[in-house]
């Protein structure tokens, strides 16, 4: 599946606030990319496994983000829900290069092919 | 002057304490509690007070604590053990051949055995300009008050002399707002405690905190005309100063002593039962002189208050023989241990370990295998452990490899605290201040069978005095009883600290914490940027601590307030322009409608609040639709924020031909007044015109009911999940005092309240007479707290709305940062 990936440049980490987030919108759904206290930039399916949670909209702390809805806390490196929690967000790879955000997006999310 | 009055006298043996200070009182005690009956006592205190902890001035500067906390003996103690107490009231006197001390008020007082607890005297060099106001001393009380007095106005401090006492000055005045410079004599800070690589690491520290040091500095002049406003250095550096701090050293105060003709050298020259040259008069403390030793510590005092308290009451005993101390800085957040001689050369070798990461540094000194001397920077945990293999004289070669891991690694003894003091010998000195070691500490918890940190500080005085021992007395407690322990336990706020609310807000103010970061460091956050538990909370003690100064960390707020508008299931958002007292117009209404037109918004609901909700905007839309309805005159309804909602009015004496006061208006007025303002919680108010209260005011916040002479002001309702009535706050008459009893009410539940708690919950647990005894019956503390409120609201009153759809503010939070649209 990765071997897939298209590569899509975003914009720069700077556009993401600091401990906040920014969206993607997708031919077929919304990432969320989370840039951390330490500069580091992650992304996640804008979609808490709960009850669908805009992720993007949660506060950010440490490598964590807690969905706005229900206050479920994921991991933003695995996508792994915490504490007594089940559940994973769906993980987006995603890197940062010379200060651009690239996230790596299916044939479906780049609108190469058409789903269905 | 003040005296307490002892209940009973009895013709036993006189004893007349000079000094109602630390070393004289704890003698006292020791005395009591081996020969309760052989004395009456009597005690001369030069401070109009009761006897009270000195180490913990530092505190008591900081804000950290309080007097009452460091209280050592009630004026009930003096009492209950038939003390005759004079406070305030200094002997200027004695006359040892009537056997007679003489007070300042000319007192009389005969003793047949005379106890000198005199202490020691703040060293003042006597440069010019020592004697001007603003220069003070770091020794009593009244120090602190003097200090805080000019910390109070700001401005730049001075200390000098980098020692002990003078850090925990600088760090204490820096807390409270000056701007403090350190002048030190020596080549280090703490030159007599610590090596260079320590004084250089706790320089940086301060540095840090943003005290300036200066090294190798010698004071010249103190410069003012009567107040001082600077101190000049010898190479010519002037530097600005407000308030001169004199923290360089102490001498033993032996004037009385000498004047009645005892031996006097650098103190109160005693023997190994405290005994001076004069059979009837004993000294202890700081004043004497023991095998040509003075010292300024606690441990020895306490030591030598024993061995004489054996000696009084005719207990076989060694005597004192000099003491071994070691030093703790009592600064929060910087751990500094020295003990022994650690000045190398020689036939010593040293271990060496440091972690520029943590910022630790150990270093231990060793000479024939045994520990001389030992210093440690940012992990002091083992200071105790090293202190007793020195005391001890133990052969530490076998443990040399490991020794600079502490005693977790070298004794074999596993991470866990418990462990660890299971498996400390029972002669081990759990209690540095006060001698106390583990053996009698754990003999009186299952003798006395207590089972409180509390009750183990009553019975053995471990950790009474500095407490930086509760921990490891704390373990001792949990490993001696087992599971029958549960240690007294603060609610933290989340795991990110150990810190509960109460205490985290009262030291964001007592530190002067003005930001998250300052917050997370200072109060040792175990995360690197909190969680959404802390974040928001944080940021609403320091919005409500630092009014028109902190910035609202928008990061760390929940969405709602964040968008000014509230989430839905669906991630859309509902949102609801203010109606002022629940009125509106044509106008209004029209604009609302055309809003839900041009921008398709789904349903359009009334509220519980006599608002009008528009729910399903999109958020990409907010800004828009805001700017519309901006431009009909409407701003934001606060209707998703931890603020004021609100206030919801019945029609009133306006129209009503029940009605009694002018409800609509009343609830306009209220509502302008208080919108805007953040609170720990929503919010909510009501005003009823008649006592029908069609406006259901007693299940709100805060709930205004006309009567037909004024107001009934309730307090306190809530009709969610558990329902709960109002309590009647009050009844005023006029319109003005229900505004300020309003804004008084509202502001003692922002400075109060813990985030998240309405003010049900709160006023359940401070209970309904602790609000009305600072609303109602203090007129001042009222007037204090609407005056407190009115200027939090000055910068409060800014409508999000209009900022967001037309200023341009966050826009980050309302457009994707990107759209991958199909080719």
């Amino acid at each position: 599946m990765s071997d897939n990936l298209t590569w899509v440049e975003v914009g720069p980490a700077s556009a993401i606030p600091q401990q906040g987030a920014r969206t993607l919108q997708t031919e077929t759904d919304r990432i969320a990319i989370f840039r951390t206290l330490d500069d580091q930039v992650f992304a996640l399916l804008d979609r808490c496994p709960h009850k669908q949670g805009p992720l993007a909209q949660g506060i950010v702390h440490g490598h964590f983000v807690t969905c706005p809805l229900h206050n479920m806390v994921f991991s933003l490196e695995t996508g792994e829900a915490q504490g007594p929690d089940d559940g994973c967000a769906a993980k987006v790879e995603c890197q940062v290069v010379n200060g651009v955000v690239r996230v790596g997006l299916t044939e479906l999310q780049a609108g190469l092919r058409h789903a269905g | 002057m003040n005296h307490v009055t002892a209940a009973l006298r009895t013709a036993k043996s006189r004893l007349v304490v000079i000094g109602n200070g630390m070393a004289g009182m704890r003698t006292v005690e020791e005395i009591l509690s081996r020969a309760p009956d052989k004395y009456d006592i009597t005690v001369f205190g030069a401070e109009p007070r009761v006897n009270y902890n000195r180490i913990m001035l530092s505190p008591l500067l900081s804000g950290e604590k309080d007097f009452d906390e460091i209280v050592i003996n009630t004026p009930e103690w003096y009492t209950e053990n038939n003390i005759y107490l004079y406070s305030g009231d200094p002997v200027v006197k004695i006359d040892r051949d009537r056997k007679v001390v003489i007070s300042k008020s000319g007192t009389e007082t005969e003793y047949d055995e005379l106890l000198l607890a005199t202490g020691s005297d703040p060293i003042i060099i006597p440069v010019p300009g020592h004697k001007l106001d603003g220069v003070v001393t770091f020794r009593d009380v009244d120090d602190v008050e003097t200090m805080l007095g000019a910390a109070a106005k700001g401005g730049p401090a001075v200390i000098v002399g980098g020692g002990l006492l003078g850090l925990e000055a600088a760090v204490g005045l820096q807390s409270r707002g000056m701007n403090v410079t350190v002048l030190h004599l020596a080549g280090h800070v703490m030159e007599r405690q610590l090596d260079p690589s320590a004084g250089y690491l706790l320089a940086q520290e301060l540095e840090r905190r943003g005290i300036t040091v200066i090294t190798e500095a010698d004071t010249a002049e103190i410069v003012g005309s009567e107040h001082v406003t600077g101190v000049r250095l010898k190479d010519g550096r002037m530097i600005p100063a407000d308030l001169v701090v004199m923290a360089v050293g102490i001498r033993p105060n032996g004037r009385l002593a000498a004047d009645a003709g005892v031996a006097v050298e650098r103190g109160i020259v005693v023997d190994d039962v405290m005994t001076t040259s004069d059979p009837a008069i004993f000294a202890v403390g700081e004043c004497v002189q023991h095998r040509g030793q003075c010292y300024g510590l606690v441990a020895p005092l306490f030591e030598m208050a024993k061995s004489l308290a054996d000696h009084m009451a005719e207990i076989e005993t060694d005597g004192y023989t000099g003491s071994v101390t070691s030093t703790k800085l009592k600064v929060t957040g910087v751990d500094v241990f020295s003990a022994g001689d650690f000045s190398g050369g020689g036939e010593t070798e040293e271990i060496v370990f440091r972690d520029a990461g943590r910022g630790v540094y150990k270093r231990i000194v060793l000479e024939d295998g045994k520990v001389k001397g030992a210093v440690l920077y940012g992990d002091t945990s083992d200071g105790g452990w090293y202190f007793q293999l020195m005391k001890d004289g133990e052969d530490v070669t076998e443990l040399r490899d490991t020794l600079a891991f502490g005693q977790a690694f070298a004794g074999g003894s596993s991470g866990n605290p418990l462990d660890a003091v299971a498996a400390l010998p029972d002669d081990a000195e759990i209690c540095g201040c006060n001698g106390v070691c583990k053996g009698s500490i754990v003999a009186a918890i299952s003798e006395k069978s207590l089972t409180t940190l509390d009750e183990v500080k009553g019975h053995t005085k471990a950790s009474a005095s500095c407490g930086s021992c509760s921990g490891l007395v704390e373990n001792l407690l949990a490993a001696t009883l087992g599971g029958d322990y549960q240690a007294a336990t603060v609610k933290p706020i989340c795991t990110c600290t150990d810190h509960d609310h109460d205490s985290v807000r009262r030291l964001i103010i007592a530190k002067n914490l003005k930001s998250m970061p300052a917050v997370m460091q200072e109060l040792e956050w175990k995360s690197s940027d909190g969680c959404h538990v802390c974040r928001p909370a944080l940021n609403y003690y320091l919005l409500a601590a630092w009014p028109g100064e902190y910035v609202d960390h928008g990061a760390s707020r929940f969405i709602n307030e964040r968008v000014h508008a509230n989430i839905q299931k669906d991630g859309t958002y509902s949102v609801i322009p203010r109606m002022w007292g629940g009125l509106t117009n044509p106008r209004e209404l029209r604009a609302i409608a055309d809003v839900a037109d041009k921008f398709e918004i789904p349903t359009v609901k009334v509220t519980g609040g006599q608002r009008i909700d528009l729910l399903g905007v999109k958020k990409e839309d907010l800004p828009a639709v805001w700017a519309d309805l901006n431009s009909a005159g409407m701003v934001s309804g606060h209707a998703y924020g931890k603020s004021l909602r609100t206030v919801k009015s019945c029609v009133g004496q306006e129209w009503c031909r029940f009605g009694t006061q002018m409800s609509m208006g009343m609830a306009v007025e209220l509502e302008k007044m208080t919108w805007g303002s953040w609170m720990p919680h929503k919010f909510k108010m009501a005003v009823s015109g008649c006592p029908r209260n069609c406006a259901e005011a007693t299940i709100k916040d805060f709930g205004v009911v006309a009567t037909d002479g004024g107001w009934d002001l309730h307090v306190g309702g809530n009709g969610g999940i558990h329902v709960r009535a109002t309590d009647l706050l009050c009844k005023v008459t006029t319109d003005e005092e229900v505004k300020e009893y309003c804004g008084a009410f509202i502001q003692l539940y922002r400075e109060e309240a813990r985030y998240l708690e309405r003010t049900a919950p709160w006023i359940e647990r401070v209970g309904l007479k602790h609000v009305q005894e600072r609303v109602v019956d203090d007129e001042d503390n009222r007037k204090a707290l609407f005056d407190r409120f009115m200027i939090s609201q000055k910068t409060a009153q800014i409508d999000p709305w209009a900022e967001r759809a037309s200023e341009g503010v966050d826009a980050h939070e309302f457009n994707p940062l990107s759209i991958i649209a199909a080719e």
